[in-house]
């Protein structure tokens, strides 16, 4: 009798543990993309020069990687939170103006963000329902995302517009793949998960599906 | 070779050196799925690739 009161009551935490992780990462995630579309219109606005995205990504990933895992535990994360993904928001303002100023350009930039709006809500609210455990996909997703960074690099020097289309390709699935794994995570870790860390975790994958999408619809445009 | 590209490929190498040891820990460390698993994933991640693809049909 006392160890099923104490099971249930163990899995009532743990239901209150994952729905707290869930509606905090969600409800930072929406800050977080609303100021960042503040800073890319605030980019656009004040006609940054190409070199304020290689600045600000490069910023950002230093915070991200010497910064965010320091104060994720604390108050000062959701300002480094902020901060990132300030920085990643203003770095897209030289890629929007550049979109922009295509004759079709705000369908393209409107469609980009459409559509990974649609990719995001469909595969996390997938995962959600369901709460099916994708954490099998960690070690593909990570050999994933190696292979693509050493193409993008090779791609630096080869200049091919193919391999430029097939990167920006395998990125969208391999962050697609990220949303499932994530959003699991929540689900069936949630003691091991912090928010602030997910948020960021999440708001990486939308951001690096809409400059992919951003990349294929330009060029699918100009080849018309 | 422009500042632009020089940079950029600063940054990629940088990503590679810091990815690299988690790449090894996840591989090493990543539960085994079933192949229902992989089948559902990887229908997944075609339905986005499908649908990609009408978006690029529609500009």
């Amino acid at each position: 009798m006392n160890e099923d009161v104490l099971s249930q009551s163990v899995a009532q935490s743990s239901t209150l543990a994952t729905n707290k992780l869930i509606r905090n990462t969600y409800s930072l995630l929406s800050m977080t993309l609303i100021f960042s579309a503040m800073t890319a219109a605030a980019s656009v606005y004040l006609s940054m020069p190409p070199m304020t995205y290689l600045i600000c990504i490069g910023l950002a990933f230093v915070m991200m990687w010497l910064v965010l895992p320091r104060t994720a535990n604390s108050g000062a994360g959701l300002g480094v939170t902020f901060a990132i993904t300030g920085l990643m928001g203003f770095a897209l303002g030289p890629i929007l103006s550049m979109y922009l100023a295509l004759p079709n350009g705000s369908s393209i930039v409107g469609l980009a963000l459409g559509g990974t709006g649609t990719i995001f809500l469909g595969l996390s609210g997938y995962a959600l329902m369901t709460r099916k455990d994708f954490s099998f996909m960690g070690g593909f997703l990570m050999v994933g995302m190696l292979t693509v960074l050493v193409a993008a690099l090779a791609n630096i020097f080869l200049q091919m517009p193919a391999l430029q289309i097939a990167i920006s390709s395998v990125v969208i699935m391999i962050m697609s793949g990220f949303i499932l794994f994530d959003t699991s995570r929540m689900i069936n870790n949630p003691q091991q998960t912090n928010y602030i860390m997910m948020t960021v975790s999440l708001y990486l994958n939308i951001f690096n599906i809409f400059v992919s999408l951003l990349q294929l619809l330009g060029i699918a445009s100009s080849d018309d | 070779m422009d500042m632009m590209s020089i940079g950029s490929a600063i940054l990629l190498i940088a990503m590679i050196v810091m990815v690299a040891p988690r790449v090894k820990h996840a591989v090493q460390n990543s539960p085994k799925g079933s192949s229902n698993d992989w089948l559902l994933a990887g229908g997944l991640i075609f339905a986005v690739a499908v649908f990609v693809y009408a978006l690029m049909k529609m500009v």
